[in-house]
């Protein structure tokens, strides 16, 4: 009987139920996949945790980050998960001889145009600094986006490897409260950043909590197949990263930071007026320096170009007017005083020559005079601290 | 799968003719010189016309018969072309096709062509001219300064900006794969073969939409007794069919495309700091040229078969194959099965032919040669596909010497235990490493473009600076 109806021509009755059945079936399949994906993934993000660096390839120096992979063999992507199992902290064990500090900070401290020997974490590490009888090596964990919010999920997550001393690389930019939450590392680790958010008793929030529903979609596969390709997309960036050394693409020439303004006035969509500490995100400064413990943090107001241009009697650069840099600058002081924190102020230490392509990028040569810079105090007062 | 399931068995082939048709419009790239992406495909199927009327025993006596299907073929073009003036022109096109009275002038110019051909009662003039015709274009469209000067004269015609001319601006999707079908029909004619088949049936042979782009090069006798071959269980088809083009898709889109991220090219070849990761750069390259190209070959014949059509294997593992002559055999096998057809043996017969003996090795050697350089002209006709050509026409050579010698020598100095033994299997299994190997070397003049480059990367490999 079976035989004689395989035998059969096709009609379109037994075309449309063979189709049926076989839409039918991928259905299935796909939502039971997801389903059991998905699930897992509310628990565990499995993918983000897989990564080739430091068993395959060399771990990176600094986080993944680029907008031309195909050139700089490296690329942005939100999961701090993955960024952290990229980087060379995650599979470097802390020796006996190692005094550990990591830096955290915006694009400046990550190094946008230099190497990664020429960033600041680079360059201190080549000194050879030392605490005692322990060598203080230097982990680069800035991020090119500017929020605080940003730099205390990053924090949170690098005292998982044992840092003995922390530097905080500021600036005004990275403090209007509006502007915490829009960070892709802040926006793509939504539960990460709410459940940190929340531990530290601070009032951010993202708005609608997100359904059961939404949640398991966001963590099925279809959900999260951009995310799944991009932590596999960033293994074959490695394979490319230990080949070349290189994570980012150098152009040979590149537009200078501005010098010249319009008589522009605003800063953050305000008009001149007095800032309280309201308006800006202290509280996850205060919060960072609460989760460090008993290790010493040391914050850095980042050098920045003052500018010699056209309307820089009211605009220090392309990012700040001056009244707002100014307030900032004494609210800042005001608040590392009154809360004995180690407060280096360096916003003017660099001269305009030695900014790149931003009022905050700096050349290889005016980093190692920044290092130059802050040498000292970083014996002086992190190791000091420790020792205490 | 409509065409197969839905479409009554005597509308099959005129319903994959408008596919096919339809399907080199919408894959053609979108081009900067203005209409350019409407006329390449546009003289493509014209073309296909025309070689086919010359092909025919009966010339202009089967325009009569084919009359429904040339009519069906234009009519197309013509919807294709109207799509401007009721703005759906975006959905399908890679841009705005050209006004309509363009398309009537085209279309009357090569009307006029086919007439005037047809006046022509030696058809070998007519075969050879059109022979020479599809060399002609396949080599200005493969040589960069040929393709910068059509731009440039395009451009002009165009009234466009005539500096900003480049060879990538007469990029014609599919042309090397159509030119060698028109090409092999072409051949046949002129050797003396009847080809007589329907128009329809020869243009689906021609632009048959799953191979298209990528081969293979099925050759049109085998093609037609499939079109005609009554239609197996569509079930096992789709089976089969949907299987081999989820294999083609996997291996394409998911392997060879995350390999390429990591294969050589010409930049990442020289900033490469230790030979070791060369090597896997090249490793990465060979494995991606493979699933990238054999990936292509398994959508289309699995398209192929969702369609009742059978096209045949371009690739049988081809790096676990113990010579290159081997390798040969089971890499894009369909073209060289037509250099080996069309090239290869009539060189060799000519060479044999000769009133002066011409050595067997000779033959061999030029005959090798030449066609491993044709093979690497088709690619491109610039210096480093010159040398890739050379670097496999040399191998083989040198392979076919080495058998003779083994064969002949060392394997009858041999004990027989370890020629017939391990000996046999380490041979095989040195043979595939070595094999391997020289195909990847070679990969190094295909994927970059400058031969000092490679060169230098070749030194690298092996620890020179």
């Amino acid at each position: 009987m079976c035989h004689r109806e395989e035998e059969k021509p096709a009609s379109p009755e037994t075309a449309a139920t063979f189709l049926r059945n076989v839409v039918f079936k991928a259905i299935g399949l796909f939502v039971a996949l997801n389903l059991v994906w998905g699930g897992g993934g509310v628990a565990a993000k499995p993918v983000e945790r897989v990564s080739l660096y430091n068993l395959v390839v060399p771990g990176r120096l600094r986080f993944p980050f680029g907008e031309d992979p195909i050139r700089s063999y490296n690329m942005s992507l939100s999961s701090l998960e993955a960024m952290f199992a990229s980087h060379i902290i995650a599979g470097r064990p802390k020796s006996q001889s190692e005094y550990r500090v990591i830096i955290i900070g915006d694009s400046s401290i990550w190094g946008t145009l230099l190497k990664p020997d020429e960033t600041l974490a680079g360059v201190l590490d080549q000194m050879g600094l030392r605490c005692g009888d322990k060598t203080m090596r230097f982990y680069n964990l800035g991020y090119p986006t500017l929020a605080l919010a940003k730099d205390f999920l990053i924090l949170r997550r690098a005292l998982g490897y044992d840092p003995d001393a922390i530097i905080w690389s500021l600036t005004l930019e990275a403090f209007p409260r509006d502007k915490q939450l829009t960070s892709p590392q802040v926006a793509g680790n939504r539960l990460e950043a709410e459940r940190a958010f929340q531990l530290a008793q601070l009032d951010y929030s993202f708005g609608d909590t997100p359904s059961f529903i939404d949640l398991l979609y966001k963590n099925s596969l279809a959900g999260s197949r951009r995310e799944i390709a991009d932590v596999l997309r960033l293994q074959f960036y490695g394979v490319m990263w230990a080949a070349t050394g290189i994570d980012q693409f150098y152009p040979s020439s590149y537009p200078p930071a501005l010098v010249d303004f319009n008589d522009d006035l605003k800063f953050n969509k305000w008009e001149p007026r007095l800032l309280s500490e309201k308006d800006l995100a202290f509280d996850l400064l205060e919060a960072g320096f609460k989760i460090a413990g008993d290790r010493p943090v040391l914050i850095l107001n980042e050098p920045m170009l003052i500018s010699q241009g056209r309307n820089s009697q009211i605009r220090y650069n392309f990012y700040y007017p001056r009244w707002a840099y100014d307030q900032y600058r004494e609210l800042l002081a005001e608040r590392a005083k009154s809360s004995g924190w180690l407060y280096l102020d360096m916003w003017d230490k660099i001269p305009p020559q030695e900014f790149t392509n931003s009022a905050i990028h700096l050349s290889a040569a005016g980093v190692k005079e920044y290092a130059r810079l802050i040498q000292k105090d970083l014996s002086d007062s992190l190791c000091t601290l420790t020792s205490k | 799968m409509i065409v197969r399931l839905w479409v009554n068995e005597k509308y099959k082939i005129p319903a994959l003719a408008i596919l096919s048709i339809v399907a080199i419009y919408i894959l053609q790239p979108a081009l900067p010189i203005r209409y350019l992406d409407f006329w390449l495909p546009t003289t493509a199927l014209l073309l296909t016309i025309l070689v086919w009327i010359t092909i025919q025993p009966t010339g202009i006596q089967s325009l009569r018969k084919n009359l429904p299907g040339l009519l069906l073929s234009i009519l197309v073009v013509v919807a294709f072309a109207g799509l401007r003036y009721i703005n759906w022109d975006r959905f399908l096109l890679p841009s705005s096709p050209p006004p309509i009275s363009g398309i009537f002038f085209l279309l009357i110019l090569f009307a006029s062509i086919g007439l005037l051909a047809n006046q022509i009662r030696n058809r070998s003039i007519l075969l050879g001219a059109f022979l020479a015709l599809i060399i002609l274009v396949f080599v200005v469209i493969k040589t960069p300064f040929l393709a910068g000067f059509a731009s440039s004269t395009f451009r002009a015609l165009n009234q466009q900006a005539v500096d900003l001319a480049s060879p990538l601006d007469i990029r014609w999707l599919g042309f090397s794969y159509l030119a060698f079908r028109l090409l092999h029909t072409i051949r046949d004619r002129q050797s003396g073969k009847t080809i007589d088949v329907p128009f329809l049936n020869y243009l689906v042979y021609a632009l048959f939409f799953p191979a298209y782009t990528a081969g293979p090069i099925d050759r049109l006798e085998r093609f037609s007794k499939d079109l005609h071959r009554p239609a197996g269980k569509w079930q096992t088809d789709f089976l089969d069919g949907g299987k081999r083009l989820a294999l083609g898709l996997v291996k394409k889109f998911v392997l060879a495309d995350s390999l390429a991220l990591i294969a050589i090219n010409q930049v990442n070849a020289v900033q490469v700091n230790q030979a070791g990761w060369l090597w896997v750069l090249l490793y990465a390259y060979s494995l991606q040229i493979y699933l990238d190209f054999s990936g292509y070959t398994d959508i289309a014949i699995g398209l192929g078969k969702l369609v009742g059509i059978h096209l045949p294997e371009n690739f049988n593992q081809p790096y676990l194959k113990p010579n290159l002559t081997m390798f040969w055999n089971n890499w894009h096998i369909t073209l060289t099965q037509w250099f080996r057809g069309y090239y290869f043996n009539p060189l060799a017969r000519w060479l044999r032919s000769r009133s002066v003996p011409v050595q067997q090795y000779v033959v061999i050697l030029i005959g090798q040669i030449s066609t491993m350089v044709l093979i690497g002209m088709w690619h491109g006709v610039t210096l480093n596909f010159l040398v890739w050509g050379l670097w496999h026409g040399i191998g083989l050579f040198i392979q076919n010497r080495w058998s003779e010698w083994v064969r002949g020598s060392l394997m009858q100095r041999m004990p027989s235990g370890l020629r017939e033994g391990y000996g046999n299997t380490l041979f095989y299994v040195l043979g595939i490493f070595v094999t391997f190997h020289y195909v990847s070397l070679g990969w190094l003049w295909f994927a970059i473009s400058d031969p000092g480059i490679s060169m230098t990367a070749l030194r690298r490999l092996f620890g020179g600076g």
